[in-house]
C-alpha cells in the first residue's frame, strides 16, 4: 500500500518532523484542507480522534448530532449550500452502519463528503469484536472511494487522496475507516501535502474540441432546440458560463430537481421543471424539439418516463464530466465529455446568437394551460383547505426568493420544487436520486452552517419529519437558526396519491398520526405555531422569518390533495396528465 | 442485439478491496461472471483482471465504463472471442490402475494433448490447456474410467490488436497529458459500437 500510493518524495535533511498520533494527523489534515465544521457522534472506537479534537475545538467546530444519519445528512446540506466538502465522524459498528443511507444519498446525488469512521483495533479485525462491522465492504457500493487504515503512517497520504477524490471530477462520498491502534499510534509527521494527482484517476478530462464543434453545428441548424440541465452546472460552478450559453443561443432551458436554482426562476429562458411532476411544456416539448442539449444531468427515469418513447425525434447532445453517463440511458448523437465550466464557453463561442420566438411561444402556451388547470388553484386557492402550493407562494412573497429551501421527500418536495422561487445558485437542497425521507431536517442544519448568512427554510412532510425529528436536539444544542415548515396533510401523501390513482383508493398504511409538532418543538426550546386558516398564514410565516433563532410552523393542508401534472410511471413524457 | 461471450480486460492498481468493487458492478445488475482471473500484467505494479461474461455488446460497454469509473482502475477493454487469444487450464484426477490396465485411456489422453503432472500408485493427475470445448470434451471421455476430480482455471486472454500497456501507462503517468492522449476512445467509434 505504501508503495502504490507513492509517498511524496521529500528531502529528509530539510524536513522537520514531529512525533504525533494518528488522531492528530487527522486534525492537521482537516485544517490543511480548509475544513471548519465536522458533524459527528463519538463512540468507543473513535475516542482517540475525539480526544485529539478536544485540543482543536478553536479551529474545528464540531456539531454533535443525535444520530449518525443526522450527521451525514447535515454534512450533505453543508456541502450543497457551501460548495465545499462535508465532513463526518462516526464510531465503528452501528455508528458506521447508520451512515449508509447518507452515503447512498450522497453517492447518487454526487455530494462531496469525507467520512471518518473509527474501527476496532487491527488485531481484532475479523474476530466479531464488540462494535466491529465490515464497514469497508458494507460501504463499497455507496462510496466513490473507501479505504481502511491500520497503520497511522498511511494517514497523511490517504487523507489527502480522500479529499482529492471526494471533491474532483464527479464529486462523491469517501469513507476512511481507521482502526483504533492507528489512531493511537505515534508517527514521525512530516507535514501535509495536498494530493492533486492519482495515476489511475482522471477527474478532469481533456476536452475533445471536435465534439464541441459537432455539437455547435447541430445547435446552429436547430429550429427547436431545447436545453435540459442538471446539478452538473452547480457542481461545476458554471452558472455564469451556463447563463452566457443560454442567453447567446436563446434556447429555452428546463431543469431537473437537482439542477434547480442554477438559473434564477424568473429568467425568461427558464421554462421550468422536467420529469414526473415537472411542468407541462418541458415534458411535452421534449418529444417535439429537434435538438436536445443535456448539460450535467443523467437522464434519470423520473425525468425521462418511458425511455423508448423519450426524445426519439431529435438529435441529442450530452455534456457530462462522467463518461459512463454518456449513452447510459439515452444514446447521444454527440457526447461531449468534460467539465461544463470548460465545455460551455467553447460551445458559447461557436453557437450563433439567436432567439426562438415561435418556439418559446409554445412553452408559454403550455404554461398558460398549466396555470389555468393546475397552478392557479394550487397557489392562490380562494376557498377550501390550505394547499401546499399557497404556503410556498406566501413564503416566496416574504423571502423574495432569497432563502435556501431544503426539502424532504414526497408531495411537499415536488410542490416546493415546482413553486419555490430562487434567485441564486446552491439554494435548493433536496434528496433527489435516493429520495431519502428524513433528509431535510438534518440537511437544513448543515446548510445553515455552510451558508450562515442566509435564511434556511426546511420544508418537510409530517411523515418525513418523524424520521429524523431527534435532530431538534442538535438545533437546540448548537443554537442554529433554521426555519421549519411542516406541511401536514395527515397522510403519507405521495404514496396515498399513487394508491388513489393506481390502486383503486385502497389506502394501505398511509394514514399516519402525528404528535403535536409545536409541543415537540417547544420541548426542545424551539418556538413555533400551528396554522390551519388561510388568513393566518402570512402573519405566521412572517413571525417565523422575523424570529431570532429557529422556529417551527405546522401548516395544516388539504388531506387528499394531489400533485399535478404527473407523468404516470411507464408512460411517455408526452402523456403528462394535468389531473 | 444478441448475447455473446465477451472478455473484459481491466488494468488496475494493486489494491485491497478492488476485486469487490469490480465484482459488485456485475452482481448489482444480476449478471453472472463466467470466469474471472487476476494476475500481474506486463507492467510491474499493474494488475490485470480478465473477466468473461455472456451479454450483449451494449451491456458490456456500459459495464466497462462503470469499471473504468472506479478510482483505481486505469483502463477497461472488452473484446469478442474473435479478437483475443485465450486459454484455460484443466486438471483431471484418474485412478492409476484404470489407466495402466486400459491402453485406450493412454491413447485418449495423448489425443487430447494431456500431460501427466503427478503419477502415484492410487491416482494420476493430468493437465490440459485449451479452450472450453476441448477441456470439457476430455471430462466426458474420462468419465467412464472413474474420473475422481476435475477442475478448470479461469480464462486468460491476450488481445490480438493490443500493443501492451507500457505506452498507455506512460500517458497516464504524465501529470499534464498532452493532446495525443485519447481518453474517450469510445466516442470515436460510436457508430460501429452502438445501436439502440
Amino acid at each position: 500500500m505504501l508503495n502504490t500510493l507513492k509517498l511524496p518524495q521529500k528531502d529528509v535533511l530539510l524536513t522537520k518532523t514531529e512525533t504525533i498520533s494518528g488522531s492528530e494527523v487527522v486534525m492537521k489534515a482537516f485544517i490543511a484542507e480548509g475544513v471548519d465544521t465536522i458533524f459527528g457522534y463519538p463512540g468507543g472506537a473513535i475516542m482517540p480522534i475525539y480526544d485529539a479534537l478536544y485540543d482543536y475545538q478553536d479551529r474545528l467546530k464540531h456539531i454533535l448530532v443525535r444520530h449518525e444519519q443526522g450527521a451525514i445528512h447535515a454534512a450533505q446540506g453543508y456541502a450543497r449550500s457551501s460548495g465545499r466538502v462535508g465532513v463526518v465522524f462516526a464510531t465503528s459498528g452501528p455508528g458506521a452502519t447508520n451512515l449508509v443511507t447518507g452515503l447512498a444519498d450522497a453517492q447518487i446525488d454526487s455530494t462531496p463528503l469525507v467520512c471518518i469512521t473509527g474501527q476496532v483495533f487491527a488485531h481484532l479485525l475479523g474476530t466479531d469484536a464488540f462494535q466491529e462491522t465490515d464497514v469497508i465492504n458494507i460501504t463499497t457500493p455507496v462510496t466513490k472511494w473507501n479505504y481502511q487504515i491500520t497503520d497511522a503512517r498511511e494517514l497523511p497520504v490517504v487523507l489527502s487522496k480522500a479529499f482529492h477524490i471526494a471533491t474532483t471530477g464527479r464529486p462523491g462520498p469517501v469513507l476512511i475507516d481507521i482502526t483504533k491502534n492507528a489512531q493511537l499510534q505515534k508517527i514521525e509527521y512530516e507535514g501535509y501535502t495536498r494530493c492533486d494527482y492519482i495515476r489511475s484517476y482522471r477527474p478532469k478530462p481533456i476536452v475533445r474540441e471536435e465534439h464541441v464543434v459537432e455539437a455547435a453545428q447541430l445547435i446552429n441548424q436547430a429550429e427547436k432546440p431545447f436545453v435540459i440541465w442538471g446539478q452538473g452546472v452547480i457542481l461545476g460552478k458554471a452558472e455564469t458560463e451556463f447563463a452566457a450559453f443560454i442567453e447567446k443561443s436563446g434556447i429555452p432551458a428546463a431543469w431537473t430537481i437537482l439542477g434547480l436554482s442554477a438559473m434564477p426562476t424568473d429568467h425568461p429562458l427558464n421554462v421550468g421543471m422536467l420529469g414526473m411532476h415537472g411542468n407541462y411544456g418541458p415534458n411535452v416539448l421534449t418529444n417535439e424539439c429537434d435538438v436536445l442539449i443535456a448539460i450535467g444531468m443523467r437522464f434519470d427515469d423520473r425525468v425521462t418516463g418511458r425511455l423508448d418513447k423519450y426524445a426519439r425525434q431529435c438529435k441529442i447532445i450530452h455534456l457530462d464530466i462522467d463518461p459512463s453517463e454518456i449513452d447510459k440511458n439515452v444514446k447521444a448523437t454527440v457526447g461531449v465529455w468534460g467539465d461544463c465550466k470548460e465545455t460551455l464557453p467553447l460551445l458559447t463561442q461557436l453557437v450563433s446568437a439567436n432567439t426562438h420566438p415561435e418556439w418559446l411561444q409554445k412553452f408559454a402556451d403550455y404554461r398558460q394551460e398549466e396555470i389555468k388547470q393546475v397552478i392557479h388553484d394550487e397557489m392562490n386557492p380562494a376557498s377550501g383547505e390550505m394547499t401546499m402550493g399557497e404556503v410556498i407562494n406566501v413564503l416566496n412573497e416574504l423571502t423574495e426568493g432569497d432563502a435556501i429551501i431544503v426539502t424532504d421527500v414526497g408531495q411537499h418536495q415536488m410542490v416546493a420544487c415546482r413553486y419555490a422561487k430562487f434567485n441564486t445558485s446552491k439554494s435548493n437542497i433536496t434528496s433527489g436520486g435516493l429520495g431519502t425521507m428524513g433528509f431535510a431536517l438534518p440537511a437544513a442544519i448543515g446548510a445553515k452552517f455552510g451558508a450562515p448568512q442566509r435564511t434556511v427554510v426546511a420544508i418537510i412532510g409530517d411523515g418525513g419529519f418523524q424520521m429524523t425529528l431527534q435532530e431538534l436536539g442538535t438545533i437546540m444544542q448548537s443554537e442554529v437558526n433554521i426555519k421549519i415548515i411542516i406541511l401536514n396533510n395527515r397522510f403519507l401523501g405521495m404514496v396515498r396519491q399513487w394508491q388513489q390513482l393506481f390502486h383503486d383508493k385502497r389506502y394501505s398504511f398511509v394514514d399516519i398520526t402525528s404528535p403535536d409538532f409545536v409541543m415537540v418543538a417547544k420541548a426542545y426550546g424551539i418556538a413555533g405555531q400551528a396554522v390551519s386558516k388561510r388568513e393566518d398564514l402570512k402573519q405566521a410565516l412572517k413571525t417565523m422569518l422575523d424570529h431570532e433563532g429557529s422556529y417551527l410552523i405546522e401548516a395544516m393542508v388539504g388531506k387528499e390533495n394531489n400533485v399535478f401534472p404527473m407523468v404516470p410511471q411507464g408512460c411517455s413524457v408526452s402523456e403528462v396528465r394535468l389531473k | 442485439m444478441l448475447k455473446q461471450e465477451f472478455t473484459i480486460t481491466v488494468y488496475t492498481e494493486n489494491h485491497i478491496g478492488l476485486l469487490n468493487r469490480i465484482a459488485i458492478i456485475f452482481s448489482r445488475r444480476k449478471i453472472n461472471i463466467d470466469s474471472m482471473n487476476t494476475s500481474p500484467s506486463e507492467v510491474e505494479g499493474i494488475h490485470r483482471f480478465t473477466i468473461v461474461i455472456d451479454e450483449t455488446e451494449e451491456v458490456v460497454r456500459k459495464l466497462a465504463r462503470q469499471i473504468e469509473k472506479q478510482v483505481e482502475v486505469l483502463k477497461a477493454y472488452y473484446n469478442t472471442n474473435e479478437e483475443i487469444i485465450w486459454q484455460e487450464m484443466a486438471l483431471y484426477k484418474v485412478p492409476t490402475d484404470e489407466i495402466a490396465e486400459k491402453v485406450k485411456v493412454e491413447r485418449l489422453l495423448r489425443k487430447y494433448g494431456a500431460r501427466a503432472v503427478v503419477i502415484r500408485k492410487d491416482y494420476t493427475v493430468f493437465e490440459t490447456t485449451g479452450q472450453r470445448e476441448e477441456t470439457d470434451k476430455l471430462v466426458k471421455v474420462l468419465e467412464p474410467y472413474g474420473l475422481i476430480e476435475f477442475v478448470r482455471s479461469a480464462r486468460v486472454a491476450i488481445i490480438k490488436s493490443s500493443h501492451g500497456f507500457h505506452e498507455k501507462l506512460k500517458e497516464f503517468e504524465a501529470m499534464d497529458p498532452g493532446a495525443r492522449l485519447v481518453e474517450n476512445e469510445f466516442l470515436n467509434k460510436q457508430d460501429e459500437v452502438f445501436s439502440m
